[in-house]
């Protein structure tokens, strides 16, 4: 899965200077490992929500990837029609349940999705994915008190980047402020990941999901983790200095991808990363080739789905 | 429609408290919820016994987070569980813009029709008695703005049961405006569960001198002059009922008739409901007017909360006589007038009638 969204967000790179994806897109470059690790544990069934940067969430609960280039194209195949662009990715076969770009606005919308399922007596979860930058929203708070109230089965997996856009955490948050600490004195149960060792990774956020599934209870899990490429758009913009070299070559050295791969040929498994990555380009190219071929919406779309 | 078969009086509370227990009886999965929903006053009795009757599961009070109780409403509507949310002040409901606006509105739109949301808003709206600047104000024109959103704003018992009913069966998000003053008001409603189509204006009198177009607590003001000016004029009387799906037919079919038209806007003057009423009108009922469109509404200034600045705030019903008056050019004998507005004189200005005695 880390593979799968690695390629096709280089993809997305090599292609997006031919000016047909015309919507802004944000890369989860150097990110890829939470939610591919988190998707070895998430059922069919489970709902997930996301933000703007959206797109390794939504691969990793197994949304179709043709839909998702083709909504990034523009075109009526897309999974929203065209109508939402990169930002606003749906694939409702597989629960993945929208995603939106406004900082913290699907928090509550996957809380309610949550708290669903516990009407429903169902022993599924809802994944709230969000950004450092949520944790500063009132939404976040609000939600999260809601679901330790009604005892939701969601997770909230914060990946802490920390930028928003090119504000640093420092200019955002007191310096001695912890999510962790305040989350626990709200009373949810909260994981920090810190360690990125494979095998460690996927041990803990076993344990994270069963605890949500099988206590019917949120969980909040915060994974530091680093974008590689620019807030918005297929550049790297480390020439304009905003995050120090040591800490780029710090967080590089931990990219989460590369780590796996070295992992894997310890194991003697290289000619399984081959056939894996070889398997992901013949999909990607497919899923290109899908989008380019597909027609854009047409007029009548446009006055189409406003209401129901 | 319903066919009434028996008449029975009862209050607008009761009538929108009836159709939450017949819509949540016919519908399973309906939740219901607001801070205060199962407090000892049910939202000014409009929850009663629903509760009790339907179990904390489906009848829940909820924390002071607007915003987010949206956001969990919205998740909720869109995965099987259509649901009513209730504000005790409109005002309050502005924190929830964010889910309100970027998604409720357009979450069927923007994601390509996967997912529509059924979610029903009950806003209610204070006025005098000192609710001042945070707790009376008549935002339709704001929440109409948006597209993907239904703005309806019942004026009776009758009609607020079964738009009420209508708006929880609607697929789409709907905004439920309750003018406080009309609560203890009653009327005729039948005791089985009908509906009243959304964006169906309802015509009160007809005539061919003047149109008045109307809504809320407006229309209970002009209802109380229009036998006085009907001695003298013939008057199309329209209640909206909807503000969006707004009913231009009703609407350019009477103005054409009438050829003047007076608007009563509970709403302020700037970008309001009226506005776009006589723009409405102006772009398609030009060349039918024989008279320019008039409107009344409140000022564009705050609602002041002192009871010696409340008495210049809201339009009087001379106001109102006088424009029409002003519009149609027929005069009444001002001995006659003072003795009809006499018979409203009430020592305050500021309570929908003596018996009330606050507190909001």
């Amino acid at each position: 899965m880390c593979s799968l969204i690695r390629q096709v967000e280089l993809e997305i790179v090599n292609r997006y200077k031919e000016g047909k994806m015309r919507c802004p897109v944000h890369l989860s470059i150097g990110q890829e490992i939470v939610a591919s690790v988190l998707s070895i544990f998430i059922k069919k069934d489970d709902f997930a929500v996301s933000t703007h940067r959206s797109h390794a969430h939504y691969l990793a609960k197994q949304g179709s990837l043709r839909k998702m280039i083709a909504e990034i194209y523009g075109k009526r195949t897309g999974c929203s029609m065209g109508k939402g662009g990169s930002m606003h990715l749906i694939d409702k076969n597989v629960n993945f349940m929208g995603s939106t770009s406004i900082v913290g606005n699907s928090i509550p919308i996957g809380t309610g999705l949550g708290f669903s399922l516990k009407l429903k007596k169902k022993k599924n979860i809802s994944i709230i994915y969000l950004g450092d930058a949520a944790t500063e929203q009132g939404s976040f708070y609000e939600s999260i008190n809601f679901s330790i109230l009604k005892k939701i089965p969601a997770v909230y997996i914060c990946e802490n980047n920390f930028f928003s856009v090119y504000s640093d955490l420092k200019v955002r948050q007191h310096s001695k402020r912890n999510i962790i600490n305040s989350l626990n004195s709200l009373g949810i149960k909260t994981f920090k990941i810190t360690d990125y060792h494979p095998v460690k990774l996927v041990n803990k956020m076993q344990y994270i999901v069963n605890y949500a599934r099988v206590n019917s209870k949120p969980v909040f899990i915060e994974f530091l983790t680093y974008r590689f490429y620019e807030h918005c758009g297929p550049n790297i913009d480390d020439n304009l200095n905003y995050r120090k070299k040591e800490e780029i070559k710090k967080w590089k050295d931990k990219d989460g991808y590369e780590n796996l791969k070295k992992f894997l040929i310890k194991k003697n498994q290289k000619l399984f990363i081959e056939k894996v990555e070889y398997l992901n380009r013949k999909k990607i190219l497919n899923a290109f080739k899908f989008a380019e071929k597909s027609k854009f919406p047409n007029k009548s779309d446009l006055i189409d789905g406003i209401y129901k | 429609m319903a066919s009434i078969n028996k008449k029975r009086t009862i209050s607008f509370v009761d009538a929108i408290n009836e159709s939450l227990h017949l819509e949540m009886k016919r519908n399973k999965n309906l939740l219901c919820y607001g801070l205060g929903i199962n407090d000892p006053k049910k939202i000014f009795g409009t929850t009663k016994n629903l509760e009790k009757k339907f179990g904390s599961n489906r009848v829940f009070d909820i924390p002071n987070s607007e915003n987010s109780i949206l956001g969990i409403g919205i998740g909720l509507a869109m995965s099987g569980y259509p649901n009513v949310v209730t504000h005790q002040r409109l005002d309050f409901f502005l924190l929830a813009f964010d889910q309100l606006i970027n998604s409720a509105s357009k979450w069927f739109y923007m994601f390509g029709k996967n997912s529509n949301i059924p979610i029903t808003i009950r806003l209610v709206v204070g006025r005098g008695w000192g609710q001042g600047p945070t707790h009376s104000q008549n935002l339709q024109s704001v929440f109409s703005h948006f597209p993907g959103l239904k703005v309806v704003i019942p004026t009776n018992p009758f009609d607020a049961k079964g738009l009420l009913s209508a708006s929880i069966r609607d697929p789409n998000p709907v905004i439920f405006i309750e003018h406080r003053w009309l609560h203890n008001t009653i009327g005729d409603v039948p005791k089985e569960n009908y509906t009243v189509n959304l964006g169906n204006a309802k015509k009160i009198s007809s005539g061919k001198n003047l149109t008045v177009i109307s809504m809320s607590y407006m229309t209970v003001e002009f209802l109380k002059i229009l036998k006085f000016l009907q001695k003298k004029i013939s008057i199309d009387f329209i209640d909206l009922r909807s503000i969006k799906p707004l009913d231009i037919k009703t609407i350019k079919k009477s103005v054409k008739k009438t050829g003047k038209v007076l608007v009563l806007d509970t709403g302020f003057k700037f970008n309001s409901i009226s506005s776009e009423i006589i723009t409405q009108i102006n772009e398609n009922c030009f060349n039918f007017l024989k008279e320019q469109p008039k409107r009344i509404t409140v000022p564009n200034i705050p609602e002041p909360a002192s009871f010696g600045l409340t008495k210049y705030y809201y339009p009087s019903l001379k106001n109102i006589i006088d424009e029409v008056s002003l519009m149609t050019k027929i005069k009444f004998n001002q001995k006659e007038l003072k003795l009809f507005l006499n018979t409203f004189k009430s020592k305050y200005h500021d309570v929908p009638g003596d018996w009330f005695k606050g507190p909001f």
